[in-house]
């Protein structure tokens, strides 16, 4: 037979179709492969794998991808108003006094008194004063031993137009006796000073001092408040602006906001400073895609630690609780007798306890003694994983119960295999399929206690995120109302990840279900 | 069957003292307690004594001086005659606040669960006679999502969509604010007004566990031999789903809502927070987060009773609802 020959009944019996009873007509797959088969054709389920897929992507790749960091803060710069000056207009007389006890407040009193009945004289503390109105509403006080004044009252205010310190009294005094009589010039101490109409004082070149009938006084005492600043203000409030806006001379801006305070009859300026707060409640943008919580941390990177702690807490609550009660549903099973009796009694009571208050109570205690945040969420898992563990010891139990019957146990007996390996080794594989789908089904619900504990701000604490403790905010009303942003994601990923979890458990209980028929 | 129910009564009791027990122990050992907060402000007021004097007066005031077991059996003495102590929280007798409270609930719950029967069983029954068809899909993942709801964000989605933007509800509260100046019918329906939302959540939260359990079973009947069989004698696929396959049916699920009737008492402690409803889930939540002993130990109990209550409910209503079911 030459080989062109042979190749071509190899074709031919490759498109031979084989007899009806070829075993070569029948794919064989593992009961396992079935399994993935079926679990495959059921979309649903399909989804809430890509779904669960997605969710574990984003919490722990997106965790590693983000530029933030968990507790990450950020600033920002906020406008705020800070108190800066007072302005009064002066409607009552202000005296001042040419040394500190030259005129004292009694004389003050009396001068009123004097004044009101039209004497030129009156007394105090033993002295005799004489006051002479040198100008429209402008009151010169005399003592009997000196030439030289001791004090004036008058409405208008003079203050140095250079430094915070005060103007002398005698050129205050020949400052507004040149400016309220109308003069354009005077002498003080050999110099010349000129007094222009709006009450500036200059002398040269230079302006020296000022005079206005309002008070601008800075609530700082660091702050010097410069002529042309207090000019300005003061015309912007008598045109009656309730905005202002000044450059000084370093050509800094700022901006001011006056109101009127009708108590005191004044003014108050409040200066409008940034300052470098949280950037609390940001809404999205392109930095932080969802915003930033009240901490001003980045809402998607908290997102994604938060599915990270969910996802975290989730396996290893139901790692624990799988373990106990296949080790309890296992020995309960497979002994039978009292051992079952007590280890079914025990069930009954851990059945029996309230397990939603009790894990309230103990985080409530654990608030108290402020238990640092990573020992809680340890606490918290060994806890839920506690009192999880007996519905999966009923299921294994129920499941050996059937299974010890049949022949293949009693096979293991009689080769003598030892009895842990004949339950853990025999017995158990056999309980995997339905201890899967219950597996399943308890991470999405152990996601939803854990979630529900720290929304209720009992179960994760600050600074770990956790889906259920970043909804927590909600509580308050203005989150809730305005901040969509912060509750609406968290509250997605947490019922996606759980009806994922749902779905796949299900779709599972249908493929390993081989009496299910399509 | 006496006998039965005697021996279940039995072992119940017996459940019970030991977990009554259980949760004693923790709730002594607690660290932290109501007492102590008050002992700690009456020391705080001027001439004063110590918080060690004041934490044994008190202590002894309300017999937490004894060592666990003593006091263990002084408290089953007193509960078994029905006297609970007075709530530390609410400074009433525990089980006066309890029937403030619980009446609330009961109503609440009981609404929520009929509503929860009328919607669920018959789209569980649709699903079921629809398997693998689009509604029964639909079905499906609808009563696992609304399983998988977290009930906190469900509940802020409500508010946030029915009282903030659309107004038509308050926040949360039992009455509104002129409450009091309104009619005796007015007052029923301004409580039944602020009744709807937490009627709602319940409703929604509760509905997919009972829809999926009705498709089960429904399902499991409908591929019984005497299901064939009925179909086979030529019956109409109406008599055959409501006479033959329902009524099957229902065996586990009367089984299923007979357990959970005294759950109703137990109140929504979550639902209740939420929209502050002065229920006895609210209560009691707030009594724990203050370490109230005397008002969480009643109400904790009070949760196992009504558990051990649901499961012997289930067990009499099975045998007495399925004949074939005969008790030794």
């Amino acid at each position: 037979m030459n080989n062109d020959e042979k190749l071509n009944n190899e074709n031919k019996a490759g498109a031979e179709e084989y007899s009806l009873n070829d075993d070569r007509r029948v794919k064989t797959l593992s009961p396992g492969a079935l399994v993935v088969r079926r679990f495959l054709r059921n979309r649903v389920a399909v989804t809430g794998l890509v779904i669960l897929i997605a969710m574990a992507l984003f919490s722990f790749v997106g965790g590693l991808i983000t530029p933030y960091k968990e507790d990450q803060l950020f600033y920002r710069y906020d406008h705020q108003n800070k108190q800066y000056a007072a302005v009064k207009e002066n409607t009552e007389l202000r005296y001042v006094t040419a040394s500190k006890d030259s005129f004292p407040s009694v004389a003050q009193a009396k001068f009123v008194l004097a004044r009101k009945t039209g004497k030129e004289s009156f007394d105090a503390k033993g002295k005799t004063f004489t006051y002479k109105e040198e100008a429209e509403e402008f009151y010169v006080i005399y003592s009997e031993e000196s030439e030289e004044p001791v004090g004036f009252a008058t409405y208008d205010i003079v203050s140095s137009s250079v430094s915070d310190a005060e103007v002398p009294f005698l050129l205050q005094y020949e400052i507004l006796k040149a400016l309220l009589n109308g003069q354009d010039e005077f002498e003080y101490e050999g110099e010349t000073y000129s007094v222009s109409e709006d009450g500036g004082v200059t002398k040269g070149e230079e302006e020296v001092a000022y005079a206005s009938s309002y008070i601008v006084q800075a609530i700082m005492s660091d702050v010097f408040l410069t002529r042309s600043f207090k000019e300005e203000l003061v015309s912007s409030i008598k045109d009656g602006k309730t905005d202002f806006a000044f450059t000084d001379e370093d050509g800094t801006e700022a901006e001011y906001t006056v109101s009127f305070d009708a108590a005191t009859n004044s003014y108050s300026v409040l200066q409008t400073v940034e300052t470098k707060v949280f950037d609390k409640y940001h809404t999205p943008t392109r930095e932080h895609w969802l915003g930033t919580d009240r901490n001003g941390m980045d809402m998607l990177t908290r997102l994604m630690y938060g599915g990270r702690v969910s996802l975290y807490i989730g396996f290893i609550v139901v790692i624990i609780e799988t373990v106990l009660g296949v080790i309890m549903g296992g020995i309960s099973g497979y002994f039978g007798g009292w051992v079952d009796n007590l280890i079914m009694r025990l069930v009954d009571i851990f059945y029996c306890i309230p397990s939603m208050p009790i894990i309230i109570i103990l985080g409530a205690a654990m608030d108290a003694l402020r238990v640092d945040p990573q020992i809680r969420m340890l606490y918290l898992m060994l806890i839920l994983g506690f009192l999880g563990w007996p519905s999966i010891a009923r299921l294994v139990r129920g499941q050996i119960l059937s299974l010890r019957e049949q022949e293949f146990m009693t096979a293991t007996e009689s080769s003598g295999i030892r009895v842990s390996r004949r339950i853990f080794r025999h017995l158990i594989p056999n309980v995997i399929p339905q201890l899967i789908v219950t597996m399943t089904m308890s991470l999405g619900s152990t996601i939803l206690t854990e979630a529900t504990l720290s929304f209720l701000g009992l179960g994760v604490k600050f600074p770990f995120a956790s889906w259920g403790n970043i909804i927590n905010d909600v509580n308050d009303t203005y989150v809730l109302t305005n901040f969509w942003f912060i509750w609406i994601p968290a509250g997605v990923c947490l019922l996606a990840t759980v009806l994922a979890f749902n779905l796949v458990g299900d779709g599972l209980r249908d493929a390993f279900d081989p009496k299910m028929k399509r | 069957m006496k006998k039965y129910i005697a021996k279940r009564l039995l072992t119940s009791v017996f459940i019970l003292i030991l977990v009554a027990f259980l949760i004693y122990v923790l709730m002594r050992c607690l660290p932290t307690s109501y007492l102590e907060q008050v002992a700690r402000q009456k020391s705080m007021q001027p001439g004063s004594k110590s918080f060690e004097e004041w934490m044994a007066q008190l202590s002894a005031t309300y017999g937490m001086d004894k060592g666990i077991i003593p006091g263990f059996i002084a408290w089953c003495g007193k509960a078994i005659r029905g006297d609970f102590g007075d709530s530390w929280k609410w400074t009433v007798p525990v089980i006066e606040k309890f029937n403030d409270s619980v009446w609330i609930s009961f109503v609440m719950g009981g609404i929520a669960f009929i509503l929860e029967l009328l919607i669920a069983i018959p789209l569980g029954i649709i699903a079921a006679t629809k398997q693998y068809t689009k509604v029964d899909y639909t079905i499906t993942v609808v009563a696992l999502a609304c399983f998988s709801l977290p009930t906190f964000f469900f509940a802020s989605l409500l508010k946030l969509v029915f009282s903030v933007k659309l107004g038509w509800f308050d926040l949360g509260g039992l009455v509104g604010r002129n409450y009091e100046q309104l009619s005796s019918a007015a007052q029923l329906a301004d409580k039944a007004h602020h009744l709807v939302l937490p009627i709602v959540t319940l409703v929604v939260i509760n509905i997919g566990y009972l829809m999926r359990y009705t498709r089960t079973n429904m399902l499991e009947v409908l591929n019984a031999d005497y299901i064939r069989t009925a179909r086979a004698k030529g019956l109409s696929e109406k008599k055959v789903i409501y006479h033959h396959a329902f009524r099957n049916t229902l065996i586990p699920l009367v089984t299923m809502l007979g357990s959970s009737l005294p759950g109703l008492f137990s109140g929504a402690l979550i639902t209740e927070t939420l929209y502050s409803i002065p229920g006895i889930g609210y209560v009691s939540y707030q009594s724990m987060i203050s370490g109230d002993i005397p008002f969480s130990m009643f109400y904790l109990v009070f949760l196992a009773i009504l558990t051990l209550l649901g499961n012997l409910i289930a067990d009499i209503l099975y045998a007495v609802v399925d004949p074939r079911v005969r008790i030794a």
